[in-house]
């Protein structure tokens, strides 16, 4: 961990407490009743608002946790720094494709 | 021996504690490839953990390696491992600590074992240099004396944390340092915070780098053990908080 | 590896810092999955049959498994950004404690919720 990761994660971890926060409201409200696809791709197809939350959402996690991954492997497995950096560069670049390729399903399919 | 005064048995059961005044203790002997032995040792009142060790010592295995000097909580120089907890052990009653009778002391961790339950300090020492705990003088002594209010922010955060005698109990405490071995730790940082605040001290360019790497004051997870342990009740996570403010600025700033 | 234990097992202050990188290990590893789910949506048909899935009794367990891991995620990782940034307070002890009991309150509130 140096001052450029330390800036990168708290600020992802600043910036995610209020995305967070309607996250949690949105699970609840989402789930208050049988949930259908309808139900849910009426609301959230063509939605840039939608699109703009989540697209956000993805990518401060897609930051925030590679670094923290990177963290525990290079404190508690045998893959330390610079290895370490590389599997975290990779875990982050498939959480954020698979999260844009989510966003495109529930918005733009 | 010294003949200890006694207090008059109040009941039965006082009698028996006094017939039974033995508590056994464990400790680490040989380096990192040792083990623990155990030793009985009479129990006496107002008893510090160093008594005991020093007890074992003088009249049980005289081979018995450990450190102390002050033996009145000044110096740090006898922090062990008590029951899993570093501590200092001059300063530690056998009364406090030994859950059931028993004790377990061994050398402080995360450091080189020397013999027994003494360590090497040097590794503790290299990352105090490595902070750049050391102080850049920018005047002379034909220079006015700089005055400094006590009173000032930057001296009042100096005050909070300068009595550190490196004892090295924060060190042995802190799980980053375990787990990452370029973690320069809780005292040599808190050392380098002092010195940013320092009016007079001229190396903070230099000083904020040393401690902006790999290894430096970002790697501190805020899991303030330190601050529950330190012996001399500074807190090292509030300063190195501080040193992840100043970098993380200076960073933005583009001065990093 | 000594993970620390040995002496510190009960310091609310460090079960807090475990607590904190387990449950963030923990939705980093659900978080692929969950967005593998919701790709699904790409054909309404295959997500109406996954949702359905979802209507398991044990998968709403689990549902409320990751609900109680984000909102104490969420609570401890505010917790080291206050005392990252703010003045130094005392009573940090009592705060993580709470921090916990709320999520899982939280997460219990979500679990009736949905059966």
């Amino acid at each position: 961990m140096n001052v450029r990761l330390y800036v990168w994660q708290r600020g992802t971890a600043a910036l995610m407490a209020p995305l967070v926060l309607i996250h949690i409201a949105v699970i609840f409200y989402a789930t208050r009743q049988g949930l259908s696809a309808a139900d849910i791709l009426s609301r959230t197809r063509g939605s840039v608002v939608w699109a703009a939350y989540y697209g956000l959402f993805v990518a401060a996690v897609s930051i925030h946790a590679a670094i923290g991954v990177r963290n525990i492997l290079s404190e508690w497995s045998p893959v330390h720094d610079r290895s370490a950096g590389r599997v975290a560069l990779a875990f982050g670049l498939i959480l954020a494709a698979a999260g844009l390729r989510a966003i495109y399903g529930l918005v733009f399919a | 021996m010294l003949d200890y005064p006694r207090k008059q048995a109040e009941s039965g059961k006082d009698r028996m504690n006094e017939t039974n005044s033995q508590i056994s203790v464990s400790l680490w002997r040989g380096a990192e490839d040792g083990r623990y032995e155990t030793y009985t040792v009479p129990k006496r009142e107002s008893q510090t953990v160093l008594d005991v060790v020093t007890f074992v010592q003088r009249h049980i295995d005289t081979t018995l390696s450990y450190r102390f000097a002050c033996r009145v909580g000044v110096c740090g120089s006898c922090a062990m491992t008590v029951n899993g907890k570093p501590r200092w052990t001059c300063r530690t009653h056998v009364s406090k600590v030994a859950d059931s009778g028993h004790l377990e002391i061994g050398p402080l961790e995360n450091l080189p074992i020397i013999k027994d339950l003494a360590t090497d300090m040097e590794p503790f020492f290299e990352k105090w240099q490595q902070a750049d705990g050391v102080f850049a003088p920018t005047k002379t002594r034909r220079d006015a004396i700089e005055q400094i209010r006590p009173d000032s922010m930057a001296r009042k955060a100096v005050d909070a944390v300068i009595e550190c005698i490196n004892c090295g109990v924060c060190y042995s405490a802190c799980d980053t340092v375990r787990w990452n071995e370029d973690y320069l730790g809780p005292a040599a940082l808190t050392r380098a915070w002092t010195l940013v605040n320092d009016e007079r001290d001229g190396g903070n360019k230099a000083r904020l780098q040393a401690i902006a790497g790999s290894g430096g004051c970002h790697t501190c997870h805020s899991h303030q053990t330190c601050q529950e342990l330190c012996p001399q009740t500074l807190n090292p996570t509030a300063a190195i908080a501080g040193l992840k403010r100043r970098t993380a600025a200076a960073y933005l700033k583009g001065e990093l | 590896m000594n993970m620390g234990l040995a002496g510190r097992r009960g310091s609310a202050l460090w079960i807090a810092a475990m607590i904190h990188r387990l449950s963030g290990l923990a939705l980093a590893i659900f978080l692929p999955f969950h967005f593998l789910a919701l790709s699904l949506a790409i054909r309404e048909a295959t997500f109406d049959s996954f949702l359905r899935w979802t209507d398991q009794p044990w998968v709403k367990v689990s549902e409320s498994g990751l609900v109680f891991l984000l909102t104490v995620h969420l609570l401890g990782g505010l917790r080291v950004l206050v005392i990252e940034n703010l003045d130094w307070r005392d009573g940090q002890k009592q705060l993580a404690t709470i921090a916990a009991a709320v999520s899982a309150v939280v997460a219990f509130i979500f679990l009736v919720r949905v059966f």
